[in-house]
């Protein structure tokens, strides 16, 4: 048998398109493995002209840029999709919005500057974590010790088995805040190896102070994208637009900050 | 156990439990196989509904979603008005220990609704396996365990599947007990149940109307007496509106049931994850071991359109990358062809495999695998003699020669496969360690002229091999059980056969079921009511999820049947007598006894039957009883032609 399937080979990719997405309310019990399933489905409903790679068993052109941990929401997950035939990015935004459930939703798609690559330029996220039965008292407690200790170590199960690794480096800023009867942390962490996860943020609150979070908390990724000299996470796609001529931001961006709590 | 038992719940407000169970969600494994909201699922509103159904298929979602069954039920029932549907399967230990914990019900995952909520809850065992499963479903739901100790609060527990022809270990926790085809069964059941509703009936006034029609089983209705030896004396309805035998239900005209029409497709990874297409139900091959093609005689196809329609709504609708044409022997489908063919013509360059579970081995199924795999990925194959000897194929009635075998396995390696599974059984009647050993000869044989065809050593085979069970409905019902000792002692011999000559010995993969679990699978397939107490016992002592190796201890199915003074061999490795009662005698599948115990008769013989699609009737009672035909093409029509998009 031949190394190689009969026939031509696939078409080569035209097109490059970087989709952003957000994973919310009990969709964001999905795990990365779920979520490809579900995108390449939809891809087909949606009869997307996916490229193709060559082989015996064909796979659509996709790559996908980190992951929002199951149990984790997120206003700002990005993929790459590369494209066999041109396609207006709206569009396909608005058909594959359409195929993929509720609760994983489309918010961008804009066509890839040539040449470059999205995961170079996501270097941090911005987080929300919603803490029930916490007071803000308590949480600021717990934040002002962390910003004050040089390195904040914590404990977790990696895929190597268990790792202790310092928390505090990762974290460029923290803020407190209150809203109903939870406190609200908003973390921007640095993606460093090995990762800095919500719960290893709170974690090393925990192990710095009396903290108690009573009920699991709820994280969010609000964005991700390049580290400003400011500290900001900046819009990753935004070189992207520039390139395509279309500098001004997607109207589903302005979706990125609302939608969080309680989504 | 004090954690055995649910909390009591107080009250029942129908509302979602799903805010008590998100609390629950970060703290357990793949938490997305409790959240529903799959593509084509749906949730209908809960007041507006006259009968409400839970389908609950009793094992963990990854197996329970594609299940075929309650994926036709859930549709049949939410495209009637009135009615609703939801389903439900087994949550892992994981999630069961935080449901008492946190006094969380068992739940429905389309909107997380109380199980003890709905009207029914609708079980469907494909394996007796599954019994624990529904005990701890049960206790999960705050529903009492036994049907006799439920109240009107509770719903009325119904079985279905394959092993519900035999729902005698069950009788006492079961309500209801549904055989065969389930389409019809469910509607008609269901304006019963309104008709009841509506007019205030009781839990035994409902069961009882239900019992009268002779095509619901309600086993409070029948009265088991015993012989002195243990044998059983007579089952007799004890009510005199109740019929003496409960018949099996049979869809007649497939193309008016094109169910799934909107396949469930998860969020979850699942065991199969495919556009699945039923494209004939029933089989007459008529292998004795077989109990799903003696209880759904008699075969009747689907007609080539109505597949080309079904593949095509189906695949819009979910998106799947692969079509699986379901049936009990899918090439003997009398177009299939012509199906498979204008399958790969329609989706040809569309990335759309198509595959065929369950063929016979003949040279034709070589072409047609050709055509299946033209699209997309090149899927196994998998031949299933069944019986290591020809001696023993004409026991079983699975008459494959050993030539034909070996000159098909060389036609697939020479079309560029190169790994086969061999499927065999190990335990059948008659069968010696001679005849088993032979399975070695026949791998080394296929392997043989595969490098000789081929002109390569690049060829492989795998033998795979599992203990028999004999099963109620089947010629094989009267039969000794081979013991687990007996099982795993021929294994050995047949793994040392294949490792012992060299030349051939790493093309040959070897995989096994050991015989223990057969034992208890067959304690349960063929068991009375005495067996439910082994069940409860297994369930007390933490038995659940008994089809997962490991999850299954068979130590504690024989200390719990020890416990209850049930003697496993007298329910295995007997073998009955032509006249004894047997527990399922009562439930009628459309097959004469007496045709069974002949065919029995004959297997001993070693004579084979030819299938009935092609020679005469040969009485085995299932036409005439059940007003039922045989109903195959070949239609001469074709595929309806894609439309371009």
């Amino acid at each position: 048998m031949s190394k190689q399937p009969p026939g031509a080979p696939p078409p080569p990719p035209v097109q490059r398109l970087r989709l952003r997405y957000a994973k919310r309310g009990r969709l964001r019990f999905t795990s990365h493995r779920d979520i490809a399933r579900v995108f390449e489905r939809a891809l087909r409903r949606a009869e997307v002209p996916m490229a193709f790679s060559a082989g015996f068993s064909p796979h659509p052109k996709i790559s996908w840029v980190g992951a929002a941990a199951t149990g984790v929401a997120s206003e700002a997950e990005y993929v790459e999709i590369a494209l066999a035939e041109h396609r207006d990015p709206d569009d396909i935004r608005r058909a594959l919005d359409a195929s993929l459930p509720e609760g994983i939703d489309l918010l961008e798609a804009v066509e890839a500057e040539p040449g470059t690559s999205l995961p170079d330029r996501v270097q941090a996220s911005r987080w929300e974590i919603v803490l029930a039965g916490v007071t803000h008292a308590d949480l600021q407690a717990a934040v002002t010790a962390f910003e004050a200790a040089e390195s904040v170590e914590v404990e977790r199960m990696t895929k190597n088995g268990r790792r202790v690794f310092d928390t505090r480096g990762a974290v460029v800023s923290m803020a407190a805040t209150q809203h109903d009867n939870c406190a609200i942390l908003e973390v921007v962490v640095q993606h460093v190896t090995p990762a800095v996860r919500p719960d290893d943020v709170l974690s090393g609150l925990r192990s710095v102070s009396d903290l108690v979070t009573p009920v699991p908390p709820a994280a969010t990724r609000l964005a991700q994208g390049p580290l400003t000299a400011e500290g900001e996470v900046a819009d990753p796609l935004a070189p992207d637009r520039v390139a395509a001529g279309n500098p001004g931001a997607d109207a589903g961006a302005t979706r990125q900050v609302d939608g969080a709590v309680g989504a | 156990m004090a954690t055995r038992t649910a909390r009591s719940l107080g009250g029942m407000p129908v509302e979602s439990m799903f805010p008590r169970l998100e609390k629950l969600l970060p703290q357990i494994s793949k938490p997305i196989q409790y959240v529903g909201g799959e593509l084509n699922s749906q949730v209908k509103d809960w007041d507006s509904a006259d009968v409400r159904w839970c389908l609950m298929y009793p094992d963990a979602y990854e197996v329970g979603l594609p299940n075929q069954g309650v994926m036709i039920l859930y549709e049949v029932l939410n495209e009637q008005p009135g009615v609703l549907a939801e389903r439900a399967y087994s949550v892992w230990p994981d999630l069961a220990k935080l449901m008492r914990e946190n006094g969380v019900p068992a739940f429905s995952i389309d909107a997380h609704r109380p199980v003890k909520a709905f009207d029914v809850l609708g079980i469907s065992f494909s394996t007796e396996l599954g019994y624990t499963n529904m005990l701890e479903a049960l206790d999960l739901a705050g529903i009492p365990l036994h049907a006799a100790d439920r109240t009107e609060d509770d719903p009325i527990v119904l079985a279905g599947g394959h092993a519900a022809f035999n729902p005698e270990p069950i009788a006492g926790f079961i309500d209801a007990a549904v055989l065969g085809d389930g389409e019809q069964a469910v509607l008609e059941m269901t304006e019963i149940l309104k008709r009841c509703k509506r007019n205030g009936l009781d839990r035994e006034s409902t069961l009882l109307e239900l019992a009268k029609t002779g095509g619901v089983y309600v086993p409070r209705f029948y009265d088991v007496t015993y012989l002195a030896d243990g044998r059983i004396q007579r089952v007799a309805p004890n009510h005199p509106d109740v019929p003496w035998r409960v018949h099996k239900r049979t869809v007649m005209d497939l193309d008016e049931w094109p169910y799934p029409k909107q396949p469930l497709v998860p969020l979850a990874e699942t065991v199969h994850e495919r556009m699945s297409v039923e494209i004939f139900r029933g089989c007459t091959r008529g292998c004795r071991f077989c109990q799903a093609g003696m209880i759904t005689r008699p075969v009747r196809e689907r007609s080539i359109t109505g597949i080309g329609e079904m593949v095509k709504a189906g695949l819009e609708a979910t998106g799947y990358e692969e079509v699986g044409l379901l049936s009990l022997s899918s090439a003997d489908h009398s177009e299939i062809g012509d199906i498979a063919k204008g399958l790969a013509d329609r989706y040809e360059g569309t990335q759309t495999s198509l595959s065929l579970p369950s063929t016979r081995v003949d040279a034709f199924n070589i072409d047609l695998a050709q055509e299946l795999s033209r699209n997309g990925r090149r899927s196994g194959l998998t031949f299933a003699p069944e019986g290591g000897s020809e001696r023993l194929r004409k026991v079983i009635n699975k008459m494959v020669t050993k030539e034909d075998l070996v000159a098909t396995v060389t036609a697939a390696y020479t079309a560029g496969w190169r790994q086969v599974k061999l499927y065999f059984m190990c335990g059948l009647p008659t069968e010696t360690d001679e005849d088993v050993l032979e399975i070695a000869d026949m791998a080394r044989e296929v392997i043989r002229a595969g490098r000789q065809a081929t002109g390569t050593r690049d060829v492989k085979c795998t033998v795979s091999i599992g203990g028999f069970v004999p099963k109620a409905h089947t010629p094989f019902q009267w039969a000794s059980q081979a013991d687990p000792e007996t099982i795993d002692r021929r294994l050995r011999l047949l793994k040392d056969a294949i490792r012992d000559d060299k030349s051939t010995a790493k093309a040959i993969g070897f995989r096994y079921h050991d015989g223990k679990p057969g034992q208890v699978e067959g304690l349960l397939s063929r068991g009375d009511r005495r067996i439910g107490a082994v069940l409860e016992e297994v369930w007390r002592q933490g038995g659940m999820f008994d089809g997962w190796s490991e999850h299954f201890s068979y130590e504690r199915w024989m200390t719990a049947a020890e416990t209850v003074g049930v003697d496993v061999d007298w329910y295995t490795t007997r073998e009955r007598e032509e006249l004894e009662v047997l527990p399922w005698d009562h439930l009628d599948s459309g097959l004469d006894k007496e045709w069974l115990w002949s065919d029995w008769q004959e297997a001993l013989a070693e004579q084979d039957l030819d299938d009935c699609r092609w020679i005469p009737c040969f009485d085995c009672g299932v036409c005439p009883q059940m007003g039922t035909e045989i109903q195959v093409g070949p239609t001469g029509k074709k595929l309806l032609p894609l439309s371009v998009v």
